[in-house]
């Protein structure tokens, strides 16, 4: 069915005791980018932690938070099928690059030679053609970035979670890898949120901006 | 899932820490007469009343509650004088990488190390000889003194090198380094500014390791044999003497022994902890009056001296053992041997062969045991925080102090229990209860190596992971585990380390039927003869050693392609 694909957050509200962090009622369709702003303690984590399913259960959260008609809600975050990046490329120092993409790979695609050939491509996708064998540590900031973005991709998510990816970055380079992302956003056709307290880089993601306020003191 | 998880924790714990209470049950029976297995089946003070008969009790005491509260007094102030005159310079970051081998050697041979060094005859009065020309050891009781002064010179020797190594890991967590500049930039000399602005949040952090060198100073066996006075000799030697008479009856009188001794450390440990508050309370004081001590460079000076020393004890103590091992004829003064000669390994291997397979199979055992626990404890907690940052889990007070009860507790009050209830439940001395004996030392260590590393892993490395699709299983073996490589085979060697050194309870569990390489080196001790104890002390140290030099490369050899995995 058409209507069910996309992410939709359904009355979803975050509650840490008495106090309501946040409300938000939407969807995010395929291939689209919603970002959510907000100074810091908005609670724009909290909501990214909430879908990723890494709540702290010091909070209270109700409403259902639904991928491709799946509801989510109760799900361990490795059944979500939902693609993390982070500001930091978090990239496992103890693999080489490739080695961080074929942990990405499913299981399902099977033979050494096939699931090198597919981190290869992936590789090749972001701009990284010979860097299979690189160690992470020695990559520059760009490349890491695009590397994490490999990895998420590889996965196959059916969703994906930015939280400040492009901060840590200088300003050209932001430029480049924002469009990467949002590119690779576009045509793999799925529903992406930022998580973001940059104008710019919500401005850049093309999709609707949804502004948090600052948490009201009890 | 979390209440199960929690529950795992605190089994763990627990377990960990029954023997102590188990133990000490069944000690303080028997104190009051009371052990059917012996005849004793009525409730009586007698047994308190005999030992307060022996001669010479209070004497014992009183060398008991001395070495622990000058041992750790010596060993903490010379720790703290050495970080605030030298934090951040060249002299710190080498004692930093040259002490760091000193935690392989077992208590005992650093205790032999220490007795060639200053026995009328060791080095240090051969080189005094040559120098003011007197050709035969003087006659002077240094090794055994009736003050136990040597005894606890060689405890100084080696906690002052493990209390600073504990203290150096604590130093990121006390920033150091920003709160120096602070404090020299408001004219703080070095020392002052340090004592006064970093080392409260030093000591607070290594202030358990320090409890724990208190416990055991005030309670020590092996290197009382070695240093120690003999007339009388302190409590826990007594004690040991009384556990093994062949008078079974005597088994009550050390029970009581048993709960003297406990007395006695809790009452050290209890000193300490109002100094504790006096010194604060002093330092704080200081720093009202503003006064900034700017001028220091003499004291700081000196301020090596204490690390320096115990650092050199033990190297060149190690040294004498190597040069004693293979010595031929070696006549005072000469500073070496005439000639050398390799009989004495030949004797030695033959002989330490069994022991040292013993030593080296249930330390091996009983630190993989202790490892899995301290994982299983310190992973089943940090899963209780699903959505913690870094370094924001702690492991909570019940629990550490659950864990780390068998470093307080003196090890023979409640071990000479555990041997009691072994009898009297009919089980012979075996490997796996060895094990099981020396697992409840070997794991705090290995608790309190791996706890901080394992919470401080950035948990979105297996955040990202899971949402990779990957499950809680994998995420653990090929994110965490290989992440955590380093501390993890450290963890593993102190846990090895620990265990070779455990002098008591392989003596008491073992009821000399499982003799390990430390029970037969100690044993040496009343012979005297140099050239074996050189060999042996050795072979003490190796396995250890060898442990660390192992846990040291293999990260380094596995990661040499890695550079995000190397130090930090």
């Amino acid at each position: 069915m058409m209507d069910d694909r996309g992410l939709l957050l359904d009355g979803v509200e975050i509650r840490l005791g008495a106090r309501r962090l946040l409300t938000l009622d939407t969807r995010i369709a395929p291939g689209e980018t919603l970002s959510v702003m907000g100074p810091s303690g908005s609670g724009k984590s909290t909501l990214f932690a909430l879908i990723a399913g890494f709540l702290d259960p010091a909070f209270q959260a109700s409403g259902r938070v639904v991928l491709d008609g799946r509801d989510l809600t109760g799900l361990p975050p490795e059944r979500r099928r939902i693609g993390l990046l982070f500001q930091d490329a978090l990239l496992l120092p103890h693999m080489s690059v490739g080695e961080n993409l074929l942990f990405a790979l499913p299981s399902a695609i099977k033979g050494r030679h096939a699931r090198r050939e597919a981190a290869e491509a992936m590789l090749d996708e972001v701009g990284l053609g010979d860097h299979f064998a690189r160690d992470p540590a020695t990559l520059s900031g760009g490349q890491a970035a695009r590397v994490a973005l490999a990895r998420t991709l590889l996965a196959e998510p059916k969703a994906l979670l930015l939280d400040e990816p492009f901060s840590g970055l200088d300003a050209e380079l932001r430029e480049t890898i924002r469009r990467l992302v949002f590119g690779l956003v576009a045509e793999r056709d799925i529903p992406a949120l930022l998580v973001t307290h940059d104008r710019e880089d919500a401005e850049a993601a093309g999709g609707p901006i949804v502004a948090l306020l600052a948490a009201a003191e009890p | 899932m979390k209440r199960s998880t929690t529950r795992i924790v605190w089994l763990i714990a627990l377990l960990l820490a029954a023997p102590v209470g188990v133990g000490l049950a069944g000690a303080i029976l028997p104190a009051f007469g009371y052990l059917p297995a012996l005849g004793g089946d009525t409730v009586s003070l007698q047994p308190f009343r005999d030992l307060l008969n022996e001669p010479g009790i209070g004497t014992s005491v009183a060398l008991s509650v001395a070495s622990g509260l000058l041992t750790t007094f010596v060993s903490v102030v010379g720790v703290a004088i050495f970080l605030a005159a030298f934090f951040g310079t060249r002299t710190f970051r080498l004692a930093r990488q040259s002490l760091a081998p000193l935690l392989a050697v077992p208590h005992a041979a650093a205790a032999f190390g220490l007795l060639f060094l200053i026995a009328p005859s060791g080095l240090v009065f051969r080189l005094a000889a040559l120098a003011l020309g007197f050709d035969r050891p003087p006659d002077l009781l240094i090794v055994g003194d009736p003050f136990a002064l040597s005894m606890m010179a060689a405890l100084v020797a080696k906690e002052m090198p493990f209390l600073l190594l504990v203290a150096f890991a604590a130093m990121p967590q006390a920033d150091a380094e920003r709160r120096m500049r602070l404090a020299r930039s408001l004219g703080y000399g070095r020392i002052a500014g340090f004592v006064l602005a970093v080392w409260p949040s030093v000591y607070r952090q290594i202030r358990l390791p320090v409890v724990a060198v208190a416990a055991f100073a005030s309670s020590v066996v092996d290197v009382a044999l070695i240093l120690g006075p003999s007339t009388p000799a302190p409590l826990a030697v007594r004690l040991l003497g009384w556990m093994g008479d062949p008078d079974l009856a005597m088994r009550f009188q050390a029970s009581a022994g048993a709960m003297l001794q406990l007395g006695a450390t809790l009452f050290v440990i209890a000193v300490w902890l109002a100094g504790e508050r006096a010194m604060g309370w002093t330092c704080r004081c200081f720093a009202h009056t503003g006064r900034r001590f700017a001028e220091d460079r003499v004291a700081r000076r000196f301020a090596v001296l204490p690390v320096a020393l115990s650092g050199a004890a033990v190297f060149l103590g190690l040294a004498m053992l190597l040069m004693w091992s293979v010595s031929g004829f070696w006549g005072f003064p000469d500073l070496l041997p005439r000639s050398f000669d390799l009989t004495t390994w030949r004797r030695a291997l033959a002989g330490a062969s069994g022991p040292l397979w013993t030593t080296f199979v249930v330390a091996l055992a009983a630190a993989l045991l202790a490892l899995v626990l301290v994982i299983a404890l310190l992973e089943g907690h940090r899963r209780r925080f699903p959505a913690a940052r870094a370094g924001e889990v702690r492991l909570p007070s019940t629990i550490a102090g659950l864990l780390y009860l068998p470093l307080i507790v003196p090890q023979i009050s409640f071990v000479f229990g555990l041997q009691v209830l072994i009898l009297a439940v009919g089980l012979t001395p075996s490997i796996p209860l060895l094990v099981a004996v020396h697992l409840v030392f070997v794991a705090p260590y290995a608790a309190l190596t791996l706890a901080d590393p394992w919470f401080a892993l950035d948990p979105r490395y297996e955040r990202v992971a899971a949402s990779l699709g990957r499950s809680r299983l994998s995420v653990f073996a090929r994110v965490r585990l290989p992440m955590l490589t380093a501390p993890v085979l450290t963890a593993l060697a102190i846990g090895l380390a620990v265990s070779v050194g455990q002098y008591l309870p392989t003596v008491l569990v073992g009821a000399g039927r499982l003799p390990t390489i430390t029970t037969e080196a100690v044993a040496l001790a009343s012979g005297g003869n140099r050239r074996i104890i050189g060999a042996y002390a050795l072979l003490q140290t190796l396995l250890p050693f060898l442990a660390f030099a192992a846990s040291g490369l293999v990260p380094i050899l596995l990661w040499r392609h890695r550079r995000g995995m190397r130090a930090g």
